[in-house]
């Protein structure tokens, strides 16, 4: 199976620019569906049994692949350089230039180190790769219908870009599964480029101007980003360090914590942290589908694969603590922030980076609960969060809204897809689905490390309830009949719905053997232990048992309507004959509404996410200024 | 003890004991208003009677939720009396109470949909304390198993006082009583209606008090852990805490919910927070060595 590797990273690239060639939308749909199986046949081929941990074997020489990398990256930044002309916006050539200036000399001068491994493949790489490929996979094909009725039927007047635009999706998972088994760190900064570019384009889709704005934040962060990993490398490679990953995680912590802490904060603007959210936020302009990409199965998960990969030198030190409070700062105020605002996209948004604060924080702690937390983590939340957005997607396609308040009837609009949003959420934050489950263990981590931090978890644990129950009890309510909207989706659109629901049900029932099979054996080996048990029997067992109560639920529904007696509501006043009025205090006749609570005049959202860039800023000041000194 | 028998022995005894407790509040709170109360079993006759009332509901799904509310509930409880993991507990409850703020939401009454919008934000104002208090114990004992809490070498209540105290405020709102009553009125007649349980009539009511029983005795048997080292005192303690709640509940009016929410959270930062910061850094500084 290993020799899969290869292909399965270069298959997207070739589909890409084949997708690319190919004007016509007849060949497309076909072309899109090989793709699509390829990349899920690819990753679940790989997650079989007796995964080695061996030295791959590519077809052509490593140097050659290394020069060609070297072309593509001085394309890259001559095409960069265009941007910021095209743009006017100086920054992007000056990040650009910096990268190019950092790496060139080295590449150039002959300071080749020697690297014994460009590929590897472990059990992390396998269950990032099942992530791109299986969640990536079908994001993918929701797209095919997505973009034509978007095309078709929403912006008729737009620019019609989706060769360009499935070839870029193809391309993105091309990069995801390259970073992902490089184990080489010049190639994983090499994929890492192409992942920015792909989303600025991607974000960039629409071509008005709040998306282009929005695109071009998105480059100059992610390219700071770059710049971090770049200064990372030139400092590896003039040091005579190991330019190797798992050397890297294997050499003495004092050599190599400055290109470590620059890594983590290179990972933290791809995971969009705190004061670098912005990007993400910004990048919901997009279609839909490309939210679902960026937000579970590629970019944002780059960023944390990365700090989760380095936890292991970030342990005890006084970076890691650094990181751990940019994590836990990102995951309080991002959660304290999705309460204040009614646009479902914007809610999601910010539940990811709250998430994503969750695993940066369990990263920086570097223990190995902390790492076993934080991979359980990015599982759950990719395919919940995935789910969440194409969901959000139809709906707002059939109701031309995103408003959670204009959700409300939802169950009876489109009893279908409510179900599945509400199993979207449910795994988000619900005992004893997948994220409660990480959740505790991030808790125990955090209590056998630093303690303090717990003070984060509990208040952002709190906004977290608020918000989701909010939005699903929203969608409960029911005052008048509504008309079934729920036509026309697409067979694509509920292939990928039904299988991610499937999947965020799944995974929490199959957790116990994720673990075993996958995790365990990852964290034992990074950590050198022996024995490593993550949750006790007990304790799974009791998860298994509220589970399986909570699924009995939908049985409940085989008494639906019996034995009761159905009247109106109670409404303050003479009730009307529809229920949703009543007859007041002097004969008038008065409408009955109910609206969510946001708090938007206790919590400011700007205020919160200034304060919090401020404070977050500060403490990458000192992180970059610890780790200068030592 | 085997664990069927300690299920057995709670499955029967929560409820009475809940009921009794009922009974015992709303003489004592009677006392207090100078009048005489009704019967100690009245909370039993009540249930009773509303079982045998007529189900009505305004939408057929309603009552699904109210019964999973009652099902999880009693299976918290019985998790934290079988001595299984504090944690899980919490998250346990959190989920009832989740049901039960869902079924109000169901029922799709502007009565009911702003207790549930209310009882969402009291969750959130006492979610950090109780978690809070996970922590606490944690760091004392080292564990988050309630059999190995209960016979831990350290009087937590001595550790955690602050802690304590926050819990205590929080317990306030998870008893429903005043000045947090504000998600489920105990009086109709206010502008709250009854709130959560606006839409709720006849056997889902009686269920709804039923779980409301069980979760109490939960209730005190956390408070019960932090004085875990002596069975007599932790009793007293807990008798002591529940007399306090009573006259918390009789001396005060109903507060806004913003009140609720911030001080909640201001007790939690100051005395829970604090309590925490305190113990670590003894720990830190080797002052304190706990076992």
């Amino acid at each position: 199976m290993v020799g899969l590797i290869p292909l399965l990273v270069a298959f997207p690239f070739v589909l890409g620019l084949v997708l690319l060639v190919t004007g016509s939308n007849r060949v497309r749909r076909p072309l899109v569906g090989v793709g699509v199986i390829g990349v899920i046949v690819g990753s679940l081929a790989l997650a079989m049994p007796g995964v080695p941990d061996s030295v791959m074997q590519l077809p052509v020489s490593p140097e050659a692949v290394s020069k060609g990398m070297l072309v593509i990256e001085a394309v890259i930044t001559l095409y960069l350089l265009g941007v910021s002309v095209r743009t006017r916006q100086p920054l992007i050539a000056l990040m650009a230039l910096a990268q190019a200036g950092l790496l060139l000399p080295m590449e150039l001068g002959g300071h080749h180190a020697e690297v014994a491994r460009n590929l590897v493949i472990d059990q992390f790489s396998v269950i990032l790769a099942l992530i791109i490929g299986v969640v990536g996979g079908l994001i993918c094909l929701y797209a095919v219908d997505y973009m034509q009725e978007f095309h078709v039927h929403h912006h008729p007047e737009m620019h019609d870009g989706r060769r360009s635009f499935f070839a870029i999706l193809f391309i993105f998972l091309g990069a995801m599964f390259g970073l992902v088994f490089s184990n080489n760190l010049i190639w994983i900064y090499f994929f890492w480029e192409i992942t920015t570019l792909c989303s600025f384009w991607l974000i960039g889709y629409k071509g008005t101007d709040e998306s282009k704005r929005n695109a071009q934040r998105a480059l100059l962060l992610n390219l700071t980003g770059g710049l971090g990993f770049a200064g990372a490398l030139f400092l590896l490679v003039s040091h005579g360090g190991p330019v190797e990953l798992d050397q890297l995680v294997l050499a003495k912590p004092a050599l190599v914590l400055l290109p470590v802490a620059l890594l983590a904060f290179a990972g933290m603007t791809k995971s969009a942290q705190l004061p670098f959210s912005s990007w993400l936020l910004g990048a919901m302009v997009a279609p839909t589908p490309v939210s679902a990409l960026l937000h579970s199965s590629t970019m944002v998960n780059a960023g944390v694969y990365l700090v989760l990969r380095v936890a292991p030198v970030l342990q005890g030190t006084v970076a890691g603590i650094l990181v751990a409070l940019v994590g836990a700062l990102t995951f309080l105020v991002a959660s304290l922030a999705a309460i204040t605002t009614s646009d479902a996209k914007k809610v999601l948004a910010y539940s990811t980076i709250a998430n994503l604060g969750l695993i940066v924080l369990c990263g920086g702690i570097g223990t190995h609960e902390a790492v076993w937390a934080g991979i359980l983590l990015i599982v759950f939340h990719a395919i919940a969060k995935g789910l969440l957005f194409l969901c959000v997607g139809v709906i707002e396609h059939k109701l031309h809204s995103r408003n959670i308040d204009d959700m409300s009837g939802l169950i009876l609009k489109m009893p279908r897809l409510s179900v599945m949003l509400q199993i979207g959420m449910a795994g988000m934050f619900l005992a004893p689905f997948g994220m409660l489950i990480s959740k505790y263990a991030v808790l125990k981590a955090v209590l056998d490390s630093l303690p303090l931090l717990a003070i984060f978890i509990v208040f952002g644990s709190a906004a977290t309830l608020f918000f989701w129950i909010k939005w699903m009890g929203g969608l409960l309510v029911v005052t008048h009949p509504h008309d079934n909207v729920e036509k026309n989706i697409g067979w694509g659109k509920w292939t990928a719905l039904y299988s991610l629901s499937a999947m965020t049900f799944g995974t929490c029932m199959l957790f116990p053997l994720l673990s075993k099979y996958l995790i365990e054996p990852y964290v034992k080996t990074q950590y050198h232990l022996a024995q490593f048990t993550a949750m006790s029997d007990g304790n799974i067992i009791i998860m298994v048992i509220m589970l399986a109560l909570v699924s009995l639920f939908p049985l409940s529904f085989i008494n639906y309507g019996r034995n009761v007696k159905v009247i109106d509501p109670y409404l303050g006043g003479a009730n009307r004959d529809n229920g949703i009025q009543f007859t007041g205090a002097a004969g008038t006749v008065r409408d009955m509404s109910m609206q969510n609570y946001y708090l938007a005049d206790v919590l400011h959202e700007d205020k919160m996410m200034r304060a919090g860039v401020i404070f977050a800023c500060v403490l990458l000041a000192g992180l970059l200024l610890k780790v200068v000194c030592s | 003890m085997s664990l069927l028998l300690r299920i057995l022995i709670y499955l029967v005894a929560a409820p009475l004991l809940g009921g009794l407790l009922a009974g015992i509040d709303r003489r004592i709170s009677a006392r207090m208003q100078a009048r005489l109360g009704p019967p100690l079993m009245q909370p039993f006759y009540d249930v009773a009677k509303l079982w045998c009332k007529e189900p009505l509901v305004v939408r057929r799904s309603q009552n699904f939720y109210i019964l999973f509310f009652f099902v999880l509930t009693v299976f918290t409880g019985a998790l934290f009396f079988c001595g299984s993991d504090l944690l899980l507990v919490f998250f346990a409850l959190t989920l009832s109470g989740i049901f039960f703020v869902l079924g109000a939401f169901k029922a799709s009454s502007p009565y009911s949909f702003v207790g549930a919008s209310r009882e969402l934000i009291q969750m959130m104002a006492y979610e950090p304390i109780v978690l809070l208090t996970a922590v606490g114990l944690y760091m004392v004992t080292h564990t988050f198993s309630v059999d190995q809490i209960a016979v831990g070498t350290h009087m937590p209540i001595l550790l955690l006082p602050g802690v304590f105290i926050a819990l205590m405020y929080a317990m306030e709102m998870k008893f429903r009583k005043s000045p947090f009553d504000l998600a489920a009125s105990h009086h109709a007649h206010q502008e709250l209606v009854r709130g959560l349980t606006t839409e709720f009539a006849g056997p889902t009511l009686a269920l709804i008090e039923i779980a409301h029983w069980y979760e109490n005795v939960m209730l005190l048997g956390w408070l019960f852990l932090f004085f875990s080292m002596h069975w007599t005192l932790g009793l007293a303690a807990c008798a002591v805490c529940f007399f306090l709640l009573l006259v918390v509940d009789n001396v005060c009016g109903r507060v806004k919910w913003l009140f609720a929410l911030r001080s909640a959270w201001i007790m939690t930062l100051v005395l829970g927070c604090g309590n925490i910061l305190v113990l670590w850094l003894l720990q830190v500084f080797g002052i304190l060595k706990l076992s």
